[in-house]
């Protein structure tokens, strides 16, 4: 039978622009050119690699956000993903992480999967909790932030490197996996992958299709408010020298004068 | 006054930094009531005492040392359940997002992740964080529910306040739903007797300019000469030259030490991210356009062969 595979995908802003808040407080989207998270790159990359190695599996693709995000689909389509689920809606703007783990939840489950594939964290956001939403809402079990995994016998291995250790794990499935970009470097997109990718099926869903309420999410619905947003005033620019044998000297000299020697 | 919920990371009873500024923290917004789970609950809980805690709720069971995650949830909804708290406050580590994302969705409550400071407000504790690589700085709070807010290391100074840190006992029930993922081995990771790089007061980074591993000891060298712990960049990292777990920057560890100093980084945005709260930054670096120097109180443009050798001799002789 074949292994369904569903991997979450996030459209960021790219974090090497001049990233911006709206004035609602939310992510200026109009701002910065929008990306398939990098760290999400690395969550196609070992869906890809877990697919090769399985007789048969199927891999979808599913991103929650704003039109633009069907480039971050279409990018990890053309990395060799076989379809792509898009949920789109105007009341979505401004969802927190609970919401989002709603919304995805929903469309994992509708859907269809054994194993659900994320990054570690989104570059905008970096919060890190949606796999762990994710497991806790569809009541499976969470194998995160792993730098190895592997699928086999209907179960899921990996290597979780942690602060005080690092522990091997083991999982049957239906799990939700999270994995970092010590996992291993992401493919890029061949031409030819690049042209089937245009072929490939993107489905469009809504929260009417999700059977979610509009104030369930969105600005609205949030579980969590962003009273402020201000932008950190640049650093005062710093005293720089060059070394002309004395650079160790000076910078000794200046530590000592902040009370660090 | 209302009580507050603080989640107690601990190494077999030795309690780490981050928890006593989470009790420090707590105290601004109530009362806190540690929760230990796992063994030495009485040796963690005089620390906890010292620190303001007014009880301590413990409970050890093998599960939790067994499967991941899940189970120290269940125990921490057993907590949240007696004592029906004004927050939940959990340290931003992996784990720490992890369990309070759960406890999240199961007590239907918002939450609010890696929090640099924490205030009391109107409407419930305002949280700020700094985001966008720390461009931009944000204060939050949780609009639904009882607020779950996992907090940053070096956010807050511990301060002593001592407390009546009672042990009680806290009747847990792990789910056999909470038993879904083995934890099938653990390897601890071996101590380098340098100060953790979350907690450092000061952390000297080495970055791709080091060029080998061979040379990581000049960068040791001047962190023990000032007693730091040492960084990498992930270009370091990558390249085999350094251990991950000394990753500094967004998919790394993220400092916020009073001295941070990097030698032959350039400074890429994604390390920035794990830095760039330092109170002080310095760097070395051989290109004067290295984008690192935007950041710095202090920079040398020079090798950092030269540089960083003459520095260590020269705290060494300053320190006697
Ligand atoms: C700077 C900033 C700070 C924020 N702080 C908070 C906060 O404290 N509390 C809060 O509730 N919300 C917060 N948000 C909103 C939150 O980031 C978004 O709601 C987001 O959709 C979920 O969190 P994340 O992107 O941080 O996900 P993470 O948990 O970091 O993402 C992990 C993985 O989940 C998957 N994923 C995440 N989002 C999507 C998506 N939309 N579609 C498909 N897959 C996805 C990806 O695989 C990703 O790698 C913040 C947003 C920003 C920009
Ligand atoms: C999704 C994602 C996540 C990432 N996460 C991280 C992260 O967590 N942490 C991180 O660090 N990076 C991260 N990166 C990588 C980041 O983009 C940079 O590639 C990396 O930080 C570069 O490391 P570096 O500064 O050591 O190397 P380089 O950019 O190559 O800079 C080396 C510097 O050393 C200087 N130098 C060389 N020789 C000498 C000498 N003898 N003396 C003095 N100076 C010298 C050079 O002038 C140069 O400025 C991430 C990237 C992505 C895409």
């Amino acid at each position: 039978m074949s292994l369904r595979i569903v991997v979450c995908v996030k459209y960021v802003p790219d974090a090497t622009g001049d990233r911006h808040f709206a004035e609602d407080l939310t992510v200026d989207r109009d701002d910065v050119d929008g990306l398939l998270s990098e760290l999400d790159e690395y969550a196609v990359e070992q869906a890809l690699q877990i697919k090769e190695a399985a007789d048969d599996a199927e891999i979808t693709v599913l991103t929650v956000g704003p039109e633009d995000a069907n480039d971050a689909l279409r990018k990890a389509l053309s990395m060799g993903a076989d379809k792509a689920v898009h949920v789109e809606d105007d009341d979505l703007h401004g969802t927190d992480a609970l919401g989002t783990s709603l919304v995805l939840a929903k469309a994992i489950e509708k859907t269809g999967y054994d194993l659900v594939v994320c990054g570690m964290a989104s570059t905008d956001g970096t919060m890190g909790v949606l796999p762990a939403l994710l497991a806790e809402r569809l009541n499976i079990p969470q194998v995160t932030q792993l730098s190895e995994v592997s699928v086999a016998d209907g179960k899921v291995t990996g290597r979780r490197d942690g602060d005080t250790a690092s522990e091997q794990l083991e999982a049957a499935l239906p799990a939700v996996v999270s994995v970092t970009d010590q996992s291993g470097e992401a493919r890029y997109p061949s031409f030819k992958g690049i042209m089937a990718a245009k072929k490939k099926p993107v489905e469009s869903l809504d929260l009417e299709d999700l059977e979610i309420e509009a104030d369930e999410v969105g600005l609205e619905g949030a579980w969590t408010k962003v009273e402020d947003a201000a932008e950190r005033p640049a650093r005062t620019a710093g005293t720089i020298v060059k070394d002309e044998g004395e650079g160790g000297k000076q910078l000794a000299e200046f530590l000592a004068g902040q009370k660090f020697i | 006054m209302a009580e507050v919920l603080v989640y107690v990371d601990h190494v077999d009873g030795a309690v780490r930094k981050p928890t006593l500024e989470l009790l420090t923290l707590a105290r601004r917004i109530g009362e806190p009531v540690a929760v230990h789970l796992g063994p030495h609950a009485d040796e963690a809980a005089k620390v906890l005492a010292e620190h303001g805690a007014v009880k301590v709720l413990a409970a050890d069971a093998p599960e939790f040392a067994e499967y991941l995650v899940a189970p120290k949830v269940d125990a921490l909804q057993a907590a949240y359940d007696a004592v029906s708290p004004a927050a939940v406050l959990l340290p931003s580590s992996a784990e720490g997002k992890e369990i309070g994302a759960r406890l999240a969705v199961r007590i239907g409550s918002g939450i609010i992740t890696d929090a640099v400071d924490l205030e009391a407000g109107d409407e419930g504790p305002v949280a700020t964080q700094s985001v966008f690589a720390a461009s931009y700085t944000t204060k939050s709070r949780v609009s639904k529910g009882t607020p779950v807010i996992t907090v940053k290391p070096n956010s807050a100074a511990p301060e002593a306040a001592p407390a009546a840190g009672t042990v009680e006992q806290l009747a847990v029930t792990v789910a056999d739903s909470s038993k879904g993922t083995k934890i099938v081995s653990r390897t601890p990771r071996e101590s380098t007797g340098r100060p953790d790089l979350t907690e450092a007061a000061i952390v000297v980074s080495g970055g791709r300019g080091v060029n080998g591993a061979e040379n990581f000891p000049v960068i040791e060298a001047l962190a023990d000469s000032l007693g730091a712990a040492v960084g990498a960049s992930r270009a370091a990292v990558d390249a085999g030259w350094y251990p991950h777990t000394n990753q500094v920057g967004q998919t790394g560890k993220s400092v916020s030490p009073q001295l941070y100093i990097a030698a032959g980084i350039s400074g890429a945005i994604q390390h920035r991210a794990g830095m760039q709260t330092s109170k002080t930054i310095v760097a070395i670096n051989k290109d004067e356009e290295a984008p690192i120097f935007d950041l710095v109180d202090y920079g040398v443009v020079g090798d950092l062969f030269e540089v960083v050798p003459a520095l260590t001799d020269e705290v060494k002789t300053r320190k006697g």
